[in-house]
């Protein structure tokens, strides 16, 4: 690797100074299993690195039942994956986290990373993206917060502007009797990146579907928000015909490219499989909430 | 030029300090400054699992962490894993049930299973197995490695009735 400098600082305002200082030098560093993999690749190569571990807004991992949950960045998607408070909330998130690399990368991994990464196959932003998450940013000067689904703007690129950082994502409480599910289709049982992942979450009314999202992974230049087959579901019993429609409104929406783990025209046939099997586990589940 | 900087972390239960330019990886720190030559390189791209160490008690790929990142960290390694001249329970196991050919991939193997075993003293196959997934071995077949696991956690759990009996 290419020599740099290396700094820890333990708040955010320390942070974002160092950021600003070095301009596009400077790059954060949290779990470091993407950013050292291009940095020994050379792909980057920044003269700073920021280690953005030690600030404790970004640590945080806390959930309220009216307020919903605020997830900091650096929270390393094994802390996502075993907490129980998330599984029971969100266990279709939990299942994304779990679901990246080996145990060796979730401990080290975070979801906010996964975000800012920008991969378009990337398992917990499809999750997030059925959760309506919001991303926390923060810059020198400015503060926003931006809808997942708008974060990543092409294959490794996001909306991030130099000197700006990730530093939490909120997700709204779970309203009564919802819930949601992620799943991804790989060639093999583990360590490989997805060909299609599909995160749902319903929410019901009887047997109603109240509301519903869906987020899509690997079939697009970016992870994508499926809005018409989410609200075709509104108003209607999750039958036979409603899952067809919803299947059918995904597929339409993924334009996946072809590689050697699969054909545009398989993922697209399996973007509206797991359409259906998500949203029928997160059904499932959301009756028992 | 980065400067060296300091770091200071308690490896295999000893408080430790080293010096290290910022680029080095923990794997590349354990080995070349430390001489704790254990720890093998296989990908460096953190598919391999050969450099697997516990930090804090979590398995992580060495390869994939800044030495810097060690800074207050309780690192254990495979050269920590003997007690003297007796061998860990799993190496005994490892040794009795052949789980290694060329032996790269052990010292991960090992330090993956001590993670698991420190967690779950009485787990299934398919805990096993899946605690492991992130551990390639080119040798040997992963059979042998998940019956020495499976054995010595008996051993573990027996070991733990013995001392509390005496
Ligand atoms: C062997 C292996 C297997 C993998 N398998 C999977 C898989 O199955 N599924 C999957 O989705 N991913 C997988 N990955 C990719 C990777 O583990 C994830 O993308 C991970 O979640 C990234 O998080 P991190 O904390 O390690 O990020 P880092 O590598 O530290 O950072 C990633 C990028 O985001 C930037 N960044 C990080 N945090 C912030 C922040 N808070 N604000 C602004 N920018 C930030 C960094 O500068 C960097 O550019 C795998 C990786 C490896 C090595
Ligand atoms: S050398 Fe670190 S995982 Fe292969
Ligand atoms: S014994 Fe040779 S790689 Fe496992």
């Amino acid at each position: 690797m290419h020599a740099f400098n290396y700094e820890a600082p333990s708040t955010l305002a320390d942070a974002l100074k160092i950021m600003k200082a070095h301009g596009d030098k400077a790059r954060p560093i949290c779990g470091g299993t993407d950013l050292l993999i291009q940095m020994r690749a050379g792909v980057r190569q920044p003269d700073f690195i920021v280690d953005i571990k030690r600030i404790k807004e970004m640590r945080e991992l806390k959930f309220n039942a009216r307020t919903g949950l605020r997830l900091g960045a650096v929270v390393s998607c094994i802390d996502v994956a075993e907490n129980a408070e998330m599984q029971r909330h969100y266990p279709g998130l939990t299942e994304a986290a779990h679901l990246i690399g080996s145990l060796q990368i979730q401990n080290r991994a975070s979801v906010g990373g996964n975000l800012c990464n920008g991969s378009p196959a990337a398992d917990t932003t499809p999750a997030l993206i059925a959760l309506r998450a919001r991303g926390r940013i923060v810059g020198p000067r400015s503060e926003r917060e931006v809808p997942v689904e708008e974060f990543v703007v092409s294959p490794g690129r996001t909306i991030l502007k130099p000197g700006e950082l990730l530093v939490q994502l909120m997700i709204p409480a779970p309203a009564p009797h919802s819930s949601d599910a992620y799943l991804r289709f790989i060639p093999r049982n583990e360590m490989d990146i997805a060909v299609v992942g599909v995160g749902a979450s319903v929410t019901l009314n009887g047997d109603t579907i109240k509301a519903a999202r869906i987020g899509l992974g690997a079939v697009a230049a970016t992870p994508l928000f499926a809005d018409k087959a989410s609200e075709s579901l509104i108003g209607k019993k999750l039958d036979e015909h409603a899952l067809a429609t919803a299947a059918r409104l995904a597929s339409e929406q993924a334009s996946p490219i072809d590689d050697m783990r699969g054909t545009a025209e398989y993922r697209i046939h399996v973007t509206g499989v797991l359409t259906r099997r998500a949203l029928t586990i997160a059904t499932e589940r959301a009756r028992k909430h | 030029m980065a400067k060296k900087t300091l770091v200071e972390a308690n490896i295999n239960g000893e408080v430790v300090e080293f010096l290290c330019e910022p680029r080095q990886s923990l794997l590349e720190c354990l080995r070349d400054v430390l001489e704790l030559t254990g720890s093998k390189e296989g990908c460096l791209t953190g598919d391999c699992g050969a450099c697997s160490v516990l930090v804090d008690g979590r398995a992580v790929c060495s390869c994939l962490m800044l030495g810097v990142e060690a800074q207050g960290k309780n690192i254990r390694t495979v050269e920590g894993l003997a007690d003297g001249t007796t061998l860990h329970p799993l190496q005994q196991k490892f040794l009795e049930h052949a789980s290694l050919q060329c032996g790269i991939c052990t010292p991960g193997f090992l330090m993956s299973a001590t993670a698991l075993l420190e967690r779950n003293s009485n787990p299934t196959e398919a805990e096993v197995r899946y605690a492991l997934a992130g551990n390639l071995c080119r040798c040997t077949g992963y059979d042998k490695i998940v019956r020495a696991v499976l054995d010595a956690a008996g051993s573990i759990r027996s070991g733990v009735k013995t001392s509390r009996a005496a």
